[in-house]
Parts: structure tokens; sequence; C-alpha cells
């Protein structure tokens, strides 16, 4: 009966993997509630209000309160098959995150204009857009991003290593505005 | 007078216009295109905008906010897929008129309702300007506190059916936004002896890494999803005509939409429910919705556009920002020293009023857009939806590094991205995040210099506005618990499934 209630309480749509972020969550919760005494300090002669401690402390116990609920409403909630699945979607992920960050790390070497043209075109490729006309458009589409922020819009992104190497006239110019 | 002759002025300024055509058209594109909308936009915007004037960089923003949703109703009426998550509602009853021959007069509407829609929350915020600039004054710490907790609570409870998941991601905001060095008593907080930590964790690469960066990982590990082919012919806005004779659903939908605009944590989706269900109940045909109905999509449009303009205001008067939307471009107002509240309307109503006009031109150039551009945007959503990933990814690399030029940032936005990936797979809200971060820090800030002022807790209400919000917050709580308890009654009945199983997407 209390466990007919329960179920009753607490059952939600469910979709597949929606344990397995739970429970990480959850464990997440509780070892920033086993950091909180290391992490944060109680100040001598303040008042409660204004201790460092006291927001971080409301928002890990509302943490591990309500993940803690949600994981229990997820053990409760029919469950829809397919976590591996849905675990393989998320996982696939890192690959371009990797890529990503490849490219975050070439632009100060590279600079903005040819490692943009470079990260595009290649990741066209990769994604299985085979005929030459997508990677000319990849390309293109590189070219006009890195010309648009970095000439035109003057963002602040750095201006490649590899610029120094340009003759004389090209090197000033790529260096402002490529 | 003097200051609407002043924010003309502002307005005028070449820039502005510029950011204005830019934003508008801009914005009605991008939510065009099925899987990007208004919040990757703006979030991989945002940095760009820092290096412009004040108005200009929020023009721009509100531009693509404010005519992302009139770009959305497009794929959503025609092809069944929409543009923007807020035209969800709008397939309801768009797809099945293009079915039976009728998308021309269902854009027709969806164009008329929503220029309709965001024209009136505009003239509702003007006319309630005076009372904002009476009333903001009035709002000190302790009214703050109280209404950026109102934000929080209801940015918790809205998400129904999703309120333990929702408050634990508002809590992780909160908490995000309390890590590093903490700025009074010096003290670190959660930086784990890591110096990367000590300048805590910047909203702008979290909103970058949720909203922008899981897109495009979203879009780039999916499967291809290839739109249908549409076309459109005759005149688009026949439907203003149609329109004055559902002017009481256009308005009813309308208000719903400012009213909820202007509750932080509500938004589009709440005021779309709730002009739905008054538009089929007082219908005349109540079963011809979902099923075609052009009252139906008149609801679903009017009231998801009456949003942005409303939702102005909370940002302009209190400094409180009610979604994710107005939370980024609470940072453009910090970045330039501009601290929008109750000083803004004292001391800058010409800035003021010069927002105003630039929302409701920006209604005008999206309108005389759709015109000629109906058929075009059709041919532009064709765009592979794993090309518009590596594009979004790309885009995000300048939003996040030209930020410090921090590596380090790109790869906690990555981070935030596949976290953002995995709540959007399974279908868990984002938004309280970035509320929770942004309201959590607004809440720290003034509970301290308001406790400072109160002798005891009870103090702490005894002014007028902060009573009325104290009472507000309490009967939030109180109504959320009679309505758990109302459907705990009803669970016994058996309920209809809804198609939840979509991934949500813009």
């Amino acid at each position: 009966m209390i466990a007919k209630t329960l179920q009753d309480m607490f059952r939600r749509y469910r979709r597949p993997g929606d344990i397995v972020f739970a429970t990480m969550f959850f464990v997440f919760s509780l070892f920033l509630l086993s950091q909180l005494g290391t992490e944060t300090q109680v100040v001598k002669r303040t008042k409660w209000f204004a201790q460092p401690a006291l927001w971080p402390t409301i928002a890990i116990w509302g943490m591990v309160v309500f993940s803690g609920l949600h994981l229990l409403s997820s053990f409760l909630s029919p469950r829809i098959p397919g976590r591996l699945r849905e675990i393989t979607f998320w996982l696939k992920s890192l690959e371009y995150v990797v890529y990503f960050l490849i490219y975050v790390v070439a632009v100060p070497w590279l600079g903005y204009l040819p490692s943009t043209m470079l990260f595009a075109a290649l990741l066209t490729v990769r994604l299985g857009f085979r005929l030459p006309g997508a990677f000319c458009i990849a390309l293109v589409f590189g070219a006009v991003v890195a010309i648009l922020f970095r000439a035109l819009l003057q963002v602040n992104i750095p201006a490649g290593r590899i610029y120094e190497y340009l003759p004389d006239g090209l090197r000033a110019f790529a260096l402002t505005y490529l | 007078m003097d200051n609407l002759i002043s924010g003309f002025a502002i307005l005028a300024q070449w820039q502005v216009i510029v950011a204005l055509i830019i934003g508008s058209v801009g914005g009605v594109i991008i939510g065009a295109l099925p899987g990007v909308g208004a919040a990757v936009a703006i979030a991989i915007l945002l940095p760009a905008t820092f290096a412009f004037e004040p108005i200009v960089g929020l023009t721009l923003l509100l531009g693509i906010y404010g005519s992302s949703m009139y770009g959305g109703a497009i794929p959503a009426i025609l092809i069944n897929t929409p543009g923007t998550a807020v035209n969800a509602l709008t397939t309801y009853d768009g797809y099945p008129m293009t079915k039976r021959g009728e998308g021309h007069r269902a854009l027709s509407l969806a164009y008329s309702a929503s220029f309709f829609g965001g024209i009136f929350s505009i003239l509702c915020l003007i006319v309630l300007s005076p009372v904002l600039a009476w009333v903001a004054p009035h709002f000190g710490s302790r009214e703050i506190f109280l209404a950026a907790l109102m934000g929080v609570l209801l940015v918790i409870l809205a998400h129904r059916g999703q309120t333990f998941s929702a408050a634990m991601l508002a809590f992780f905001g909160i908490f995000l936004n309390t890590v590093g060095l903490e700025p009074v008593k010096y003290t670190r907080r959660f930086t784990f002896d890591q110096t990367w930590l000590s300048s805590g964790v910047d909203l702008i690469v979290v909103v970058l890494g949720l909203f922008a960066i899981s897109q495009a990982l979203l879009l780039l590990v999916d499967k291809e999803h290839a739109p249908g082919e549409a076309h459109v012919r005759g005149n688009i806005f026949t439907g203003l005509k149609e329109l004055l004779g559902l002017k009481r659903i256009a308005t009813v939908s309308s208000s719903l939409g400012v009213l909820m605009g202007m509750v932080p944590g509500t938004g589009e989706f709440t005021s779309q429910f709730l002009s739905y269900t008054y538009a089929q109940k007082t219908s005349k045909d109540p079963d011809a919705f979902g099923k075609g109905s052009p009252e139906g999509l008149v609801a679903s449009e009017a009231a998801n556009n009456a949003v942005p303009g409303a939702a102005m205001i909370p940002l302009l008067a209190l400094g409180i920002p009610g979604e994710a939307l107005t939370a980024m471009m609470l940072s453009v107002f910090y970045v330039h020293n501009v601290i929008p509240g109750p000083q803004l309307f004292a001391e800058q109503m010409d800035f003021v009023m010069a927002l105003y006009m630039a929302l409701i031109l920006l209604n005008v150039v999206v309108l005389i857009f759709l015109l000629f551009s109906t058929n075009l945007l059709l041919k532009l959503i064709q765009i592979p939806t794993r090309f518009l990933g590596i594009m979004i990814l790309t885009l995000s690399f300048v939003g996040v590094y030209s930020l410090r030029n921090s590596i380090t940032d790109c790869a906690i936005a990555a981070g935030f991205g596949v976290v953002g990936l995995i709540l959007k797979r399974l279908n868990l809200p984002i938004v309280p995040i970035i509320l929770g971060m942004v309201l959590g820090g607004i809440m720290e800030v003034k509970l301290r210099s308001a406790m400072a002022r109160v002798k005891s807790p009870l103090d702490f209400i005894d002014r007028p506005i902060a009573a009325i919000l104290f009472v507000m917050i309490l009967g939030i709580i109180l109504l959320h618990i009679r309505s758990l308890i109302q459907e705990h009654k009803d669970r016994v009945k058996p309920q209809p499934v809804l198609d939840e199983d979509t991934t949500q997407q813009g």
C-alpha cells in the first residue's frame, strides 16, 4: 500500500538513461556535501547571513535533497528500454568535444582564419559530406566567420604565431585582420 | 516628452538602426532554422556585443529575441517542425491547416497574431512605465531579495512534472555562482586549490556551453533530419483582416503573454498553455482544436510573441531576469556598467524609451521582411542539420574564446555542452541552471545588505512591498501543494498519454 502510494506520488515520464544521470547527479551532490567543510570557511565575528559558507551550504543541501527525490522518482517510474544506446549517444558527443578542443588549441598557433577554415572543412568530411561542393562551402563559411568576427567586428582573438613568418607586407595585415 | 525625443535621438544613430535590422532579419532566419533558436544565437553573439555601445548590443539581441518566434512559425506550420521550442504548439493547428490546403492562411494568421502580440506587449510596457518608474524606487534590498526568491520558486514550479529536476538544477546554478573567490571576506569556495577555479565559473561560458555547444553536439551526433519541402503563394497579409474577427482571442492571449512574461520564471510555455486552454474553452468549435483551428493558432502565436516585451519589465525595473534570454541580456548591461533597476528608470528614462521604440520597430521590420522572404526562408531551412551543427560549434568558439582568450573557458564550456546535451536528451530543463546562477548571485548580495539593516527576521517584511511579496511566495507554495493534492486525487483516473517523446531543440 505504502509502495503504491509512493509510486503514485513520484511517478513521471522517464526517458532512457534517466536513472544514470539521476545517479551521477546525486553522487556528485553527495561529493560536494562531503567537501563542504573543507572547501568553505566559517569566518569569526561575522553574522550568519554574511558567512561565506551560507550560500554554498543552501545550494548543496538543495542539490542533495532534490537530486535524491529525482533519483527516487526515476526508480519508481516506468522504464523505457534503450539505456545503453542512449549512453552511447552521450559518449559519441565526446569525439566532437575533442575536435573542438584541438581547434581551440590550434587557433593561437595557426591563426583564426586558417584554423577556422580547416576546422569547418575537416568536420564536413568527418560527417560524411564527400562532395567537393560541400567542402568548398565549409571553407567559405570558415573564412566568412573569421573575417566577420576578427576583421570587421574586431573581436578579441589573438593573432596566430605562424603569421610572424609571413612576408613583411602580409604579416602586418594578417596580424591585424586574420 | 523630453525622454521620448531623447530616446528617439538615441535610436536614430546609424549603428542602432543597423543592429536593429540585422537582429530582426537574423532572428527570423535563426528562428526558421529548426535546431538553432534564439538562445543559441544570443549566446554566441553575446561576447561580440560587449564591444558595442549598450544600446547597440541590446538592440541586436532584442531583435533576435523578438523576431525568432515569427520565423519559427514557418516550418512549424508548413512542415510540422517547430523552428524554436515555443512554436511547438503552433504545429498543433498550423500543420493540419496546411494539410487541408490552407498553409497560406495559417502563415498569414500566425504572422498577424505574432505582430499583434508583439505590439500589444510593448504598448503595455509603455503604459506601465510611469507605474514602474514610481514603484521601482520602493524596491530596496529586501524586496529585490524576495522578488529573486520568488523567481527561483516560480522557475522550479513552472516545470510541472519536472519539479524535482528543476529544483536540483536551480540549486546547481546557485552553487555554480558561489564557486571561486568570495568578494566580501575573500575566502575561497569550492576551488579545490585550483587557480583556474579562483575566478569562478563565468555565466557566459555556462550559457554558451548549455545552449550553443550542446545544441551543436546534439545536431552533430544525431542522425540527419531532412525537413520536407513546401511553398506558399499569395499575399501573406490577408491574415490581418481575419485577425480582426479573432480579436478577443488575440487580446486575451497577448494579455496572458504579458502577464506571464512579467512574472519571473514562467514565460512563453505557461502563457501559451493558458491562452490555448482559454481559447478552447470559449470557442464555439472546441473540437477543432488540434485539428487546424485558426483560434488555436492565434492563441499560441499571440501569447508567445507578447512575452519578450513583457520580460523586459522585471529586467529593466528591478534588474531581475525572468528567463534565460533576459538573463543573458543582463550581462550586456553589467559589462557596460549600466545597472538595470530602479535607478535606470530615474536616471536613464531616455535609454528605456529607446529600447521600447526599438522593440516596436523590430516588429515592423520583421513584418516587412516576411512579406518578401517566406519562400526564401523555406529554402534556407533545407540546410542539412549536421552542417548546422558545424556552424554552431564554429561560432561557439568565438563566443567563449573572445571573452578572455582562455583555453580553460573553452574546456569548461565544452563540459557544459555535454551536460546540456544530456539534459536535452532526457528532456530535463536547462533554464533553472542559468536563473539559479543569476538569481542566486542577486539573493546573496541582497540578503547580506538587507539583513544588516534589520534587527529581527520579522523586520524583513515590515515594508508594504516586502510584505506583499512574502504573502505571494507563501501563496505560490500553498497553491502548489493544493494542486499536488488535487493531482494525486485525479491520478486514480486513467489519463491519456501525451506525446512527450520529442528531443528538446532550439
